[in-house]
């Protein structure tokens, strides 16, 4: 009969969307766990953001203090410990956004518990189901110990609907805040026109047979036409013709776009970890027998040189056409 | 300033993952370190450099949990121009996150490092957990998914980069801490002691591999093998893998004969321009 308590980040007065969907998870949890949803809000001045998330929970701690603006996982994480005890929580649920991956595995620490990541099915009280090895590989996996701490990957649940009545709010007991000698001294938005490429619907990316760096230029081109974010394989990056953080496979950023376009990519296997999750794959090589074509919808047999911009000329057709 | 840095060993990535009665069949997998491994090798070994090539100060300690046939990877670190290896006798296939980061704690006690730099990830567990929970044991502050890490003239704080939703984070940690560090931390500036390194120090962008002469110098290191037990460390994992199946597989679609066919079929047929 414990709570799940629910980790929810959020943004100005509201809560962020990609909390919503570790709220799903949480109401799915709860009815195995047999007891409520407890929200978590942490940071200054939350008062407005915790009457939005009461929305959607049945209970909402809001800790609340000046020493809490900055995000730090040195100082959030023991309120999430803390509120574990305050809730009688048995399980802990947050989305592995960028902050959620910072904290709760270090709140996990703090209360000598089993964490599952990216969890993408709740299959009991303490039965997950994960991504491993770059999704090539779907683990089921059982935590021990008595609280469970899971981070869920926002795509596996649908966003959570205001619930009939709103949860109450309450004021959590911040006591000492020690951000241990830990500081966030900025955060500055990206300064790019094109949007991040782990969030484009649109992706374009470039190989070894790109064969130098100034050639990724024209699939700048394309990519800027289609509104989408440049990428590269490894081989591309190891050569040095883009910066390694463009890389996309196991061992660089995974992606999931709504279109995915490999250019002059031969498809190993650590590559096509990181995009098979596309929902259309363009495939444009020159070698007929490459692996890439076995994982593209639409797979075209051409040089890049003569390919690309045929492509930039036709999407501008396309686009002049739709006015 | 003394490092330590850790290398967890990953079946290759570039070799098609068996899975055979819901578990992953590694025999005849071939092993390699963990990619973000590397670079926090190579991160490491930057921190103790005057620049590129340059004379060292300080000690990278390269730590490994594993069965004898680790002190592969951990020679392969040495040869890197790690100064010695530790390996802790574990079955690493069957430790959870919270088991490696508690053996990894008594390490830390034992060789009581300034910084203790890891991959954000391994690339096969996927979990990104060990430096957030080690950091947590250890009471120490953590910096994560590091773009960038500059080590304060004084050594007593660190500056970093890091990627979140809303941006660039900008974090200072206070030393001794624990660091994570993502793709972009082998860019060529990304990485500076300034005690040792001048603004204008580069790098190759890249993680180095190994000379000759540091193959041949990594026969001559020491890699320490050691027991949870003599650490003091009793392992007992929390997260217990019970199956794993493959993802359902992608079929393989069709050949189109032009661009503008290609163009045709994404607008009217799968409507994604």
């Amino acid at each position: 009969m414990g709570a799940v308590l629910t980790f929810c980040e959020i943004s100005g007065s509201t809560i962020r969307t990609a909390s919503l969907h570790a709220l799903t998870a949480a109401r799915e949890l709860a009815g195995k766990h047999g007891g409520p949803v407890v929200a978590v809000v942490i940071g200054q001045g939350v008062g407005a953001a915790a009457g939005d998330v009461a929305r959607y929970a049945d209970r909402v701690l809001a800790f609340d203090d000046a020493r809490l603006g900055p995000a730090l996982a040195e100082t959030y994480a023991p309120l999430i410990a803390a509120a574990v005890g305050t809730a009688g929580a048995t399980a802990v649920v947050g989305t592995a956004t960028s902050l959620g991956k910072d904290v709760l595995p270090r709140a996990a620490a703090l209360l000598s518990a089993g964490m599952a990541s990216d969890v993408i099915r709740v299959d009991g009280t303490n039965k997950f189901r994960r991504p491993t090895n770059a999704g090539n590989a779907l683990s089921d996996v059982e935590i021990a110990s008595p609280v469970v701490v899971i981070s869920v990957r926002q795509t596996a649940f649908a966003a959570a609907a205001p619930a009939a009545t709103a949860g109450k709010v309450e004021a959590g007991a911040v006591g000492a805040v020690d951000a241990l000698g830990a500081d966030v001294l900025g955060v500055h938005a990206t300064q790019s026109a094109r949007p991040d490429l782990g969030e484009a619907k649109i992706v374009v990316s470039g190989g070894r047979g790109m064969k130098a760096g100034e050639n990724f230029k024209i699939l700048e081109e394309l990519t800027d036409l289609l509104g989408g974010a440049l990428g590269a394989s490894r081989a591309a990056c190891d050569a040095g013709m883009v910066p390694n953080d463009l890389q996309v496979g196991q061992t660089g950023k995974i992606v999931a776009p709504q279109l995915y376009v490999a250019v002059a990519i031969s498809g190993a296997i650590q590559h096509l970890a990181g995009m098979k999750g596309s929902k259309v794959i363009v495939a444009i090589n020159k070698d007929g027998e490459a692996p890439i074509f076995q994982v593209a919808d639409y797979g075209l047999v051409a040089t890049w040189e003569s390919a690309i911009p045929a492509l930039i000329a036709e999407v501008k057709k396309l686009k002049a056409a739709a006015g | 300033m003394k490092i330590l840095v850790t290398c967890k060993r990953v079946p290759n990535p570039e070799q098609k993952l068996k899975l055979a009665g819901g578990k992953i069949d590694l025999t005849g997998a071939t092993w390699q370190i963990n990619t973000f491994d590397e670079y926090a090798v190579e991160t490491a070994l930057r921190l103790t450099e005057k620049g590129k090539g340059g004379e060292r100060s300080g000690e990278v300690v390269a730590v490994a949990i594993g069965p004898k046939d680790v002190s592969q990877q951990l020679r392969g670190v040495l040869a890197m121009g790690a100064d010695r290896g530790l390996l802790v006798a574990g079955d690493d296939g069957a430790l959870d996150a919270d088991a490696v980061a508690r053996i990894l704690a008594k390490v830390v006690e034992r060789e009581k490092p300034d910084l203790v730099i890891l991959g954000k990830q391994t690339v096969d567990g996927d979990s990104n957990q060990v430096g957030q929970i080690l950091a947590g044991l250890l009471g120490w502050p953590q910096a994560t998914f590091l773009a960038t890490i500059r080590v304060a003239a004084d050594g007593k704080s660190a500056t970093t980069t890091r990627e979140v939703d809303a941006g660039v984070e900008e974090k200072r940690v206070r030393l001794p801490a624990v660091v994570t560090v993502d793709l972009r931390i082998i860019a060529k500036k990304a990485v500076r002691n300034e005690a040792l390194a001048g603004a204008d120090a580069e790098w190759e962008e890249t993680q180095r591999y190994a000379s000759l002469k540091g193959i041949m110098a990594a026969k001559k290191k020491e890699i320490k093998e050691l027991t949870p037990a003599e650490l003091g460390a009793t392992v007992s994992p929390l997260v217990r893998t019970l199956s794993v199946e493959a993802p359902p597989a992608r079929k393989a679609g069709a050949r189109v004969g032009s661009v503008e066919e290609l163009v045709a079929k994404l607008h009217n047929e799968a409507k994604v321009i």
